[in-house]
């Protein structure tokens, strides 16, 4: 149910960090989308901003990092514990979903938040992604992807109907546009025809969203490491009347310092008043230099899957449970982390249980799904508080032994929003 | 023991056998209790199988006593002597009574490696050979409430010879007296309880041997061992159980190991065994299956339970599995086939079944979360299904033991057995 308050409308708070701003305070958006943003801060020194998402499920304090739950489920994680941290927003992948258990199934169920029983908000995103990453056979022509199902190798089309269709019947809180999705690091015509063709499909989403009073309808930015080509895409994009933005194409393997390019690049040309999204991100390094570059939503299965192998994300990098150095170290993961597992458990006693239980597993995917997400909230806090800069000269310092093991392409990222880091 | 305090108090014997009771004075400071009828906490070096603590507590009504076994922890013994606080605290294990078993019940133990000395275990990395200095250390450093004395427990094979099992049931009882050794010269095991250990096999006179000199030893408790599911069938373990607890002190606790099925838990309750381990939950979630049958015995409730779908349907479908498990002999009972006492959800009509596992059922799993959301997680192999099942399956398997008690409390027994076994109670037949 959306309720009432959920308008459609964006307000822009008055803040004292405010920067001056000709956006208009108050700006229409689609018939009736049910997202407002609310800017609740932002950063004097870097294109950082503090914001409150209200969504039809609850609001989201941003920059929020998102925890992805493929199949309808949090990697042996239950609701009530991705609650008890805190999390708003959770993803679901629309190919997975789609593929099983089907749509028309969810959709008896009272859509993914039904059947998963999830109360709080759901992205889902287009399904693109997986067909070109996980399915060998596809195959992309105007009309949408085109591949053989690796359950039942029946051929299937994903249009932008399709998939609209699907994330309808999911009935997430956020859908994204099938965008055609080309390797990050292509060069040629491909990319520019994948660009425009995007722009061609998102025209196409919009038109097929049944549910616009309900679900909001993002696009996405493409246009591959050509700035040209970003531009000319976030020239079209704009123009249309969606809720919020995606920054796409990214973080598969490109050279980090053509990632930040493009990423600054879109969020200067991505209007004030609506999130941005980058999809992909999640890597500790990148979230905290990405919010300094203006994005404001993140999300990546790395934490979740690398947790999985043992690795618990700290401030100072990661921790190998399973390495042997812990086997006799009996303090907890992070003395000073505040999540059920290093209030309760040391380092040895997982190291141990990774031998004999699964739990293991969900004891560090719980330390860094609540890293993630304290990351993100102490981040907001020091927005909020001005001290942002200040912030991210702590963080890295946490972060890296010394100064010159700070990765260049930072240096320049946060150097170009004003931060020289010391 | 000098310093024992376990007392196990009966409020009542049915037919001079099943007994209904309280196991009190558990734990260092004694503050613990354990209704018997009872099931200990079956888990993986501490932990219940997948579940956090967080997915543990949403049950209510844990029991008391966490089990945990040699097998898993001899490994970490360099670790736990480092650590120095024993196990209960290295695990994180607040407020719990801890004991420690030998073998893992849910986990098949090959035979052929136990001699006049030693005996082995497995653990994740392989076999570990202990003598009794070596388990004896053990004890001292995992610091339990009371702990399973070593013991050869290789008899349970129906090819063991007669030989065999007496030299079982002599080597067990010079494991105990090594072990009590030991144990009454070691002060930081002096709040310590340790249970004597039953051979013998299926022969009876063995069995009988084994019980009395083990009841002459200063045990807090016993532990009858070979007689798990798979090693005879029912009714040789409960002319063996009866012939043992007519041996056995009124006033000292029985376990039962290796034995969990519903059928057959109520059985050996009527010949006389407190304490079952609760292993069996464990190995209906391995299996993708739920717990799904009715426990009720008043009246009202069991009609109210009976009328449920869920329950009708399981007595249809129960004759499938219910006559696998009674076809032929029972002597190769395999503990990984499913019984009549759950169902699979990983099967095709519970694809869009909206219920919940257990109608009616106050678990975690049950309150949330419906047989279609399982099923999709069974066969998209998510780690989630193994957490809820689990969680359900606690839940359904600690009710059922609220049940054994209430009706032997009312002297109910008989209709909570037929209420388990399905319209024919009892009956062992075939039925096509």
């Amino acid at each position: 149910m959306v309720s009432r308050n959920m308008a459609a409308c964006v307000e822009c708070g008055v803040d004292r960090n405010a920067a001056v701003n000709n956006m208009p305070v108050k700006k229409a958006l689609s018939a009736a989308a049910p997202l407002t943003l609310r800017i609740v801060a932002e950063c004097t020194v870097t294109k950082a901003r503090a914001c409150d998402l209200l969504l039809p499920h609850g609001t989201v304090s941003t920059p929020v990092f998102m925890p992805v739950g493929t199949q309808g489920t949090l990697k042996g994680i239950t609701v009530d514990q991705l609650e008890g941290l805190a999390c708003q927003i959770c993803l679901g992948n629309t190919y997975h979903l789609g593929m099983r258990p089907g749509s028309d199934l969810i959709e008896k169920a009272n859509g993914l938040h039904g059947f998963m029983n999830w109360k709080k908000n759901l992205l889902t995103d287009s399904g693109g992604f997986q067909m070109v990453s996980l399915v060998e056979l596809s195959e992309v022509t105007e009309e949408g992807v085109k591949f053989k199902s690796p359950y039942d190798g029946k051929e299937i089309l994903l249009s932008p109907e399709k998939s609209i269709s699907i994330q309808n019947s999911l009935g997430s809180d956020i859908m994204m546009q099938l965008d055609d999705v080309v390797s990050s690091t292509m060069t040629g015509p491909r990319v520019e025809e994948a660009m425009h063709r995007s722009i061609r499909w998102l025209d196409r989403c919009i038109a097929a969203n049944k549910n616009p009073d309900k679900q909001n309808l993002f696009a996405i930015i493409q246009g591959g490491l050509n700035a040209d080509l970003r531009k000319t895409c976030l020239d079209e994009m704009t123009q249309r009347d969606v809720p919020g933005f995606a920054i796409g194409g990214l973080s598969g393997g490109e050279e980090k310092d053509d990632f930040w390019r493009m990423v600054t690049l879109s969020t200067d040309h991505l209007p004030r008043e609506k999130p941005r999204y980058l999809m992909g991100v999640g890597y500790a390094v990148d979230l905290v230099v990405c919010v300094a570059l203006g994005c404001d939503m993140f999300d990546c299965v790395f934490p979740t899957r690398t947790a999985r192998f043992g690795s618990a994300l700290v401030p100072w990098g990661s921790l190998q449970v399973k390495h042997k150095q812990y086997a006799k170290d009996f303090q907890p993961i992070d003395p000073d982390c505040q999540c059920p597992t290093c209030k309760r458990h040391s380092r040895a006693y997982l190291h141990a249980l990774f031998k004999s239980d699964t739990a293991a597993m969900h004891h560090i995917t719980i330390h860094n799904i609540a890293y993630q997400l304290t990351l993100m909230r102490s981040v907001k806090q020091s927005i909020v508080e001005g001290r942002f800069p200040e912030f991210i000269q702590m963080f890295m310092r946490r972060m890296f032994p010394s100064r010159d093991q700070y990765p260049s392409w930072a240096v320049d990222a946060l150097a170009s929003v004003n931060i020289t880091l010391e | 023991m000098a310093g024992s305090r376990m007392k196990l108090e009966l409020t009542r014997v049915v037919q001079g056998r099943g007994r209904l009771g309280v196991l009190k004075g558990l734990g260092k400071t004694g503050q613990h209790s354990l209704e018997v009828p009872g099931c200990l906490l079956y888990t993986h070096l501490g932990t219940v199988p997948h579940l956090t603590q967080d997915t543990l507590h949403t049950l209510s009504k844990l029991p008391s006593v966490t089990q945990v076994t040699l097998s898993q922890i001899v490994e970490h013994q360099e670790v736990l002597e480092e650590f120095k606080d024993g196990f209960r605290k290295f695990a994180g294990l607040h407020d719990t009574v801890l004991y420690c078993s030998l073998h893992d019940p849910a986990a098949p133990c090959p035979t052929g490696y136990t001699t006049n000395k030693t005996v082995s275990v497995w653990g994740s990395s392989g076999r570990i050979e202990l003598t009794v200095a070596k388990f004896m250390a053990l004890q001292k450093t995992v610091q339990p409430d009371w702990y399973q004395s070593m013991a050869d427990g290789e008899t349970w094979q129906n090819n063991a010879s007669r030989k065999r099992v007496r030299k079982s049931v002599d080597r067990t009882l010079a494991h105990l007296d090594e072990c009590l050794l030991v144990h009454q010269n070691s002060q930081e095991l002096e709040a310590v309880e340790v249970f004597g250990v039953v051979e013998g096999g299926d022969i009876l006179e063995e069995r009988v041997r084994s019980a009395r000199e083990t009841a002459k030893r200063p045990v807090a408790g016993f532990c009858l061992d070979g007689l798990q599911t798979g090693s005879m069938d029912q009714a040789l373990r409960t002319q063996l159980i009866i012939a043992v607890t007519k041996e056995l002190p009124e006033d000292k606790p029985r376990l039962l190991q290796g034995v969990g099925r519903p059928d057959e838990v109520l059985a050996c309750v009527e010949a006389g065994v407190d304490l079952f381990e609760s292993f069996f939950p464990f190995l209906v979630t391995e299996r993708g299956c739920a717990l799904c049958f009715s426990f009720g015995i008043s009246p009202d409730l069991e009609r109210a339970v009976r009328a449920s779908p869920a329950v009708l349907e399981l007595n249809e479908e129960g004759d499938t599995a219910r006559d696998t498990q009674l076809n032929g002999d029972l002597i190769l009972d395999d503990q990984t086939q499913m019984t009549y006492f759950e169902i699979n959800l990983k099967e095709k009509r519970y694809q869009d079944d909206f219920r919940p596992v257990v109608e009616g059922c106050g678990c975690y799993c049950c309150k949330n979360h419906q047989r279609a959301y399982l099923h999709h997680l069974l066969v998209t192999n998510e780690l989630l299904a193994g957490v809820l099942l689990m969680i359900h399956n606690t839940a359904h398997y600690h009710g059922f033991f609220v049940a054994v008690r209430e009706a032997l409390a009312k002297d109910k027994l008989d209709v909570l057995k037929r209420g388990v076994l399905g319209e024919r109670g009892g009956q062992t037949e075939r039925k096509d």
